[in-house]
């Protein structure tokens, strides 16, 4: 018998104005688990995230955890459920230095990272405290996205397209911090193009394909479905 | 040396004076417009209105119901505070998501209608309003008398611009404020309320012109067209500046008041165009503004 989800989307819908993106996302993720969320340009992926967070105007469906609904918090309250969100443009503010953007978001939860630890994750940020955000490398402002987050006691994060445009080097170190925050126990949204990097690190895929989730992989058979998979990326 | 240029040097200092007395007022209004343009990306002309509000507020506070000077001057930013919540959360707030000029249209409807009511309820003359007796009188400098109510304004405004340029600079509040004008969505998914923050910082904004508006009565007479002249050329000021510069507005603001100063000094005829010759050179020059971060 399978474990209960921790978080439970179904049915999600939304639109950017007149225009219906989402057609019906259901996906769920297990406590302490890596799922992914993979699709071709234009799936749905990031609108995904933005909707669970609140970020997208008109949405319907749910996203249950535990007994609540994230879809009906106001999108303000969402962080103090213990999500943290790593957008695909990664947000790092540009007023402000390192220092202070990793001290940003309050910290709603307990048991989130000390700046060492996120030092420790990431040692490319250490002495890099007073350099204003974006002077970083767009590797090490992924990392500054995801170290930022990890302060605020987030246990479940929703991370978009941490290896976009990102050099190889640096995509090996984003990944094994990514493991190492999967061994503390933390629930990890991975929306990715990388299969090979999904792969090394994720439970389960969910395929997008126009606003819908049309097919679910557990990574174990993800080699069996290659073919299938292809052809839903358009590869 | 009593006099320089063929100007007696206590009527020059007289002119200064009164050009730092103006330039506070443009100061606290032209902070105001800024930090609003900054975080809401709204052009506000209803601002003039806003001050204009305060000093009727002040004046019906004290004729009406006898209430003195010093509790005028926190329950008037309050009451202006509150106008201008109703404002943002009524008709400002629905119209974010468009192009500035549609904000700029309605507060600019919203002090059309101010005045107009104003007008006709109170009539266009002005009503004065006592110094309070604390402050009436003045110091004899030696050079010149200084009445002390203008120092007061002059103190009082710059105390205020200063305050709030640190705690938007230099504190975690100012630090969220910032930070939502670059990124409001992503604020609020860091758990911060956003919208609220907003309709706050409009209502600071309008409470501090309603502040002016107050600190103003004593000097000038309250008259529902107070705002409308004023407002003209706290927009010039702020265009100078650049829009967007709080420390620029608070610099640009005093600087403009000196030179009105002086221009009436020297060449009075000139005194009301003044700052439009600086602005218009400003726009040639430097169209940005002055004190604009370079992107
Ligand atoms: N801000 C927006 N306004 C209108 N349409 C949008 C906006 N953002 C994305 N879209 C559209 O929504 C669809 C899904 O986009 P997105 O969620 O970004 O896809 P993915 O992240 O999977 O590449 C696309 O067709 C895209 O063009
Ligand atoms: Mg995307």
């Amino acid at each position: 018998m399978s474990e209960p989800a921790l978080l439970d989307v179904k049915d999600l819908e939304a639109w950017y104005g007149e225009s219906h993106v989402l057609h019906g996302v259901n996906f769920n993720v297990r406590r302490g688990e890596v799922v992914t969320l993979i699709g071709r340009n234009g799936a749905g992926k990031t609108t995904t995230l933005r909707t669970l967070i609140g970020i997208v105007g008109k949405r319907s469906g749910s996203g249950l955890l535990g007994n609540v609904d994230l879809l009906k918090v106001p999108p303000h309250k969402v962080a103090r459920h213990g999500i943290g969100y790593v957008p695909e443009e990664r947000g790092i503010f540009s007023k402000l230095n390192v220092l202070e953007n990793l001290l940003f978001p309050p910290a709603w939860k307990t048991g989130g990272m000390s700046i060492d630890e996120i030092y420790e994750l990431f040692p490319n940020l250490r002495e890099r405290g007073a350099t204003p955000g974006t002077r970083l490398s767009g590797g090490e402002q992924q990392m500054l996205a995801i170290g930022r987050v990890l302060r605020t006691g987030a246990d479940i994060i929703l991370l978009d397209e941490p290896t976009e445009g990102i050099a190889p080097v640096i995509i090996e170190e984003i990944g094994a911090a990514l493991r190492i925050l999967k061994e503390r126990g933390i629930t990890i949204i991975l929306v990715e193009q990388n299969l090979r990097f999904a792969a090394s690190i994720a439970d389960r895929h969910f395929v997008l394909d126009q606003g819908k989730v049309v097919d679910e992989i557990p990574n174990s058979e993800l080699d069996a479905n290659m073919d299938r998979l292809n052809r839903y990326l358009g590869v | 040396m009593t006099d320089f240029l063929g100007v007696p040097i206590p009527v020059l200092l007289g002119q200064l004076l009164l050009g730092l007395i103006n330039g506070s007022f443009y100061a606290l209004l032209s902070l105001g417009l800024a930090i609003i343009f900054g975080m809401l990306n709204v052009i506000n002309f209803a601002h003039g209105a806003f001050y204009m509000l305060g000093g009727f507020v002040a004046w019906y506070l004290l004729s009406r119901l006898g209430l003195g000077y010093w509790w005028t001057l926190i329950a008037t930013p309050l009451v202006v505070g509150l106008a201008g919540i109703g404002v943002e959360r009524l008709l400002l707030k629905r119209l974010y998501r468009m192009d500035h000029l549609y904000s700029l249209l309605l507060t600019f409807g919203v002090a059309l209608m101010l005045e107009g009511l104003f007008r006709h309820v109170f009539g266009s003359a002005g009503k004065p309003y006592p110094v309070p007796t604390l402050l009436s009188g003045g110091l004899n400098l030696g050079f010149m008398f200084l009445p002390m109510y203008r120092a007061w304004v002059i103190v009082v405004s710059l105390a205020i611009c200063l305050i709030t340029w640190l705690v938007i600079e230099r504190t975690k509040l100012g630090g969220y404020l910032r930070a939502a004008t670059e990124n409001p969505s992503l604020v609020q998914a860091f758990g911060i309320n956003v919208p609220l923050m907003l309709t706050l910082t409009y209502a600071f904004c309008v409470g501090l012109a309603g502040f002016a508006g107050a600190l103003a009565a004593p000097l000038y007479q309250v008259s529902p067209g107070m705002g409308s002249s004023i407002i003209i050329v706290v927009f010039a000021v702020v265009v100078i500046g650049g829009m967007g510069s709080i420390g620029g507005a608070i610099v640009t603001a005093l600087a403009l008041g000196v030179i009105e100063g002086l221009t009436k000094t020297f060449y009075p005829a000139a005194s009301s165009i003044a700052v439009f010759v600086v602005m218009v050179l400003v726009i040639l020059i430097r169209p940005a503004g002055l004190f604009a971060r370079e992107a």
